[in-house]
């Protein structure tokens, strides 16, 4: 996938102009905090099973390797076998071994953010293997050649009207506008496609090391014929999945289907643990887990560490206003919203990032929705101290922000500065650029304010001033009395 | 200096924190801000070593420059028992003074000290002082509007502040409190974010504008001057054309200072609000007060008033 990032004011000013987008945008804002608000309204002890779900991550990070080798020997003892990815590179290097090694002309697909990741599509498409996305809203992308605009629900920036289209071209049937239509034809060409993968590639939302299963979570069930049908399932999914056991996993699971999509539990709850045994009905026969790290394992023990946590329920960007007002494809990259502000820096690297980390206005909702507490806002805060200690901050900003530092840090010559411009703004106000005394329409300079809003002016003189004058007369007043 | 029993808890001594926004821009607030604090028996000072809280520093990754400010204001507020201001957003900087320093440093343990002292004017009032001590003065105002509350961002979420100011604004008669949707989403505004972003930023502030109007409220109030300047700059490059349609923004010191003979924020005289129904309810039923007419005619009149008001 393009790293667009660079590009995010011009994609979001796009995205603002984008009608369709901000229709959709605006179902989203509606739909899933509002479920998510109900779903904890009805749990008194949700906040209870955040610290829960914090303390718990916090301590598997703490003991990372302890839970990834278990994880790793029981899947062998299972009968499957754990591959260890570096970069997003070895990961598509191995799963296209895997593929090669038993002829695989398509692979299904169930929902993947770190196949996203590490451009897993692509790669196997470059080397002759076809991948079939499964889930609806994947599916719908891929045969746009689109890339997810949102983790759990992929193509929330489409309308009915893409969708028709999309598949009038490439089901050759009619235009239909009735969803339902629309779905039984997806449906039916999935089913072709599930019945002849050789590979099925699933990501997993966790991975239990006690007994050695991964674990996808879906609502439609496309994960399950993904995994059970082909005759090779491979898991691709990142280190800090693992979880110690299944018990930790159902607490996870509960925090992440109320915070994703306002469900008590979502519908499907599909665990793999290891290839199909003598007397199994179904499952593949072989059984692959590639663990992910590009990038994760530098990030334990340092600054970043507590967004390792994360486990992908959206709830971040579902609450944030800027996510709400410019969409996922405006961040340029796999992860949007303020999760994605705080995961692409690292991926990509923060000149390539900065865009994202600086795109918030700190509002904090994020945190106050994510269900492992991540503090979001302090970790995009690293990463603008991690930009302007590098001497990335665009100069005029670091200029400027350095004329008022050397201001603030004066107190006498603050004043005399601050007298100066509430005089001086006042003035403008009473010229041409106010056309009302109050306010000023247009402010040299400050165009980034003045094209969209006006500006108070100021009353007069500053506080500073006036409470001075107010003493002074206090003190004559008593010297009289 | 007022006189003291000696029985009595000696009135508070306050440091004003004026915030650098409403220094240069709104200096009322500061004055409604001492007016509050002085009625509830606080003696008041403004030290004079106090510019910024540091907040553009910090947010914009100058720790260093944050830290030197931080130094600064530790100092100017050391002799105060309280570092009261009337902004969330730079209170809840205060609260972040300690992180800026090693464990080492001694202003790491005088950050915290003035961290724990530091509060945002309505949660002063309300969860140190106390209702009681206010709510006298309160009482006695009579402000006939209808007002709608955005609840900034860091004093809501950093400070918990919600209940506060609408419970001292409840105080006041004739005075509706009536709430937007989404009256917690961020305006838009974000300190450096608002220039940075300004097209993102006008979309969420135009979104807020729309709420605020929704609500029917003849007034806007905030406890944020920051994200008061930027509501009311939208507000009212929006009803350019039809001043009348205008929601007066305001902060919250001001109604409960009773200091609404100033013009509201970015208007150069003070405003005859629109006729509304509140205001015309509040009127009649003053009236019907003196009068003594039953309950039944004072609805029906009641009905009569907002009928006309539409």
């Amino acid at each position: 996938m393009d790293i667009n990032t660079p590009f995010f004011k011009a994609r979001a000013s796009e995205a603002l102009q984008d009608e369709n987008l901000q229709q959709a945008l605006g179902n989203l804002k509606q739909g899933f905090p509002h479920k998510r608000a109900i779903a904890v309204e009805r749990m008194p002890e949700f906040d209870d099973l955040r610290d829960q779900g914090r303390d718990l991550k916090n301590h598997i990070l703490e003991h990372l390797d302890l839970y990834l080798e278990q994880f790793e020997s029981k899947v062998t003892e299972n009968g499957g076998h754990v591959h260890w990815a570096r970069t997003g590179e070895d990961a598509n290097q191995i799963i296209l071994d895997i593929c090669q090694q038993v002829n695989a002309k398509t692979v299904t697909k169930g929902k993947s953010m770190v196949s996203e990741e590490t451009g897993l599509n692509d790669y196997l498409e470059k080397n002759g293997i076809q991948p079939v996305e499964t889930d609806l809203g994947e599916y719908i992308l891929q045969l746009r050649g689109d890339h997810p605009s949102h983790i759990i629900a992929p193509a929330i920036h489409l309308n009915l009207e893409d969708v028709s289209e999309a598949f009038h071209q490439h089901h050759n049937k009619p235009k239909s506008d009735d969803p339902v239509t629309l779905m039984q034809e997806a449906r039916d060409a999935l089913r072709e496609k599930f019945v002849v993968a050789d590979v099925g590639i699933t990501g997993a939302n966790f991975c239990v090391a006690e007994t050695g299963s991964t674990i996808i979570v879906t609502n439609e069930g496309n994960g399950d014929l993904t995994q059970t049908l082909p005759k090779t399932h491979i898991v691709i999914t990142s280190i800090e999945k693992v979880v110690p056991t299944l018990e930790d996993m159902t607490l996870f699971l509960r925090l992440l289907a109320r915070s994703a999509t306002g469900q008590e539990f979502t519908v499907y709850n599909t665990l793999s643990s290891g290839p199909r045994r003598e007397g199994d009905q179904d499952g593949p026969e072989n059984f692959h887990v590639v663990l992910v790290d590009n990038g994760r394992s530098e990030m334990v023990g340092s600054q970043f560490q507590d967004m390792l946590r994360c486990i992908r329920c959206s709830a971040c960007m579902n609450h944030c206003p800027v996510y709400g007002a410019v969409g996922g494809h405006s961040y340029g990259w796999v992860y949007p919203g303020p999760m994605g502000s705080v995961l692409t820096p690292k991926m990509i690297g923060i000149e390539k990032g900065a865009a994202l980390p600086n795109a918030s206005t700190f509002c904090g909702k994020c945190e106050s929705v994510c269900p492992v507490r991540i503090p979001l806002p302090k970790l995009m805060r690293h990463w603008r101290e991690d930009e302007f200690s590098k001497h990335l901050t665009p100069k005029a900003a670091r200029y400027g922000l350095s004329s008022w530092a050397f201001l603030a840090k004066r107190p006498t010559l603050y004043r005399q500065f601050t007298k100066l411009s509430s005089w001086g703004l006042k003035l403008l106000a009473n010229s041409s650029f106010g056309g009302d005394k109050g306010k000023l329409e247009k402010i040299p300079l400050a165009g980034g304010w003045t094209d969209f809003r006006d500006m108070p002016a100021p009353q007069g003189e500053t506080f500073m001033q006036q409470w001075k004058q107010r003493q002074a007369a206090n003190q004559t007043d008593g010297e009289s009395s | 200096m007022p006189q003291q029993h000696p029985s009595e808890k000696p009135s508070p001594n306050v440091g004003l924190f004026i915030t650098c926004l409403a220094d240069m821009f709104r200096p009322s607030i500061g004055f409604a801000t001492v007016k509050l604090l002085e009625q509830t028996g606080c003696r008041v000072s403004v030290p004079e070593q106090q510019t910024c809280c540091g907040q553009p520093a910090y947010n914009t990754g100058d720790r260093r420059t944050s830290a030197e400010i931080a130094r600064m204001t530790i100092d100017a507020f050391a002799g105060y028992e309280y570092l009261v201001a009337p902004s969330g957003s730079c209170v809840g900087m205060i609260k972040y003074y300690p992180e800026l320093f090693d464990k080492e440093d001694p202003y790491q343990q005088l950050a915290q000290e003035l961290a724990d002292r530091s509060y945002e004017i309505t949660s002063f009032l309300f969860d140190v002082i106390g209702l009681e001590a206010l709510q006298q003065q309160l009482q006695q105002l009579s402000i006939p509007r209808t007002i709608t509350y955005h609840d900034s961002c860091s004093g809501l979420r950093q400070l918990g502040i919600k209940q506060q100011p609408r419970e001292l604004l409840k105080q006041i008669d004739g005075l509706q409190i009536e709430e937007m949707t989404e009256a917690e989403t961020c305006c838009g505004f974000g300190g450096t974010f608002c220039v940075k972003y300004p097209e993102i930023s006008n979309r969420m502030v135009s979104n807020k504008s729309e709420f605020i109007n929704d609500s029917g409220a003849d007034t806007l109030v905030g406890g944020d001057l920051g994200c008061l300047l930027n509501m009311a700059g939208k507000l009212q490059r929006q009803t350019k054309d039809a001043p009348g349609e205008l929601v007066e923004a305001r902060h919250v010191v001001e109604l409960l200072a009773d200091m609404l003979d100033i013009p509201g924020i970015g208007e150069q005289e003070v405003r005859q609000l629109k006729d509304n129904v509140s205001a015309k309810n509040y009127a009649l039923a003053s009236e019907l007060k003196s009068s003594e007419l039953t309950g039944s005619e004072l609805k029906t009149s009641a009905i009569t008033a907002e009928q006309e008001a539409k």
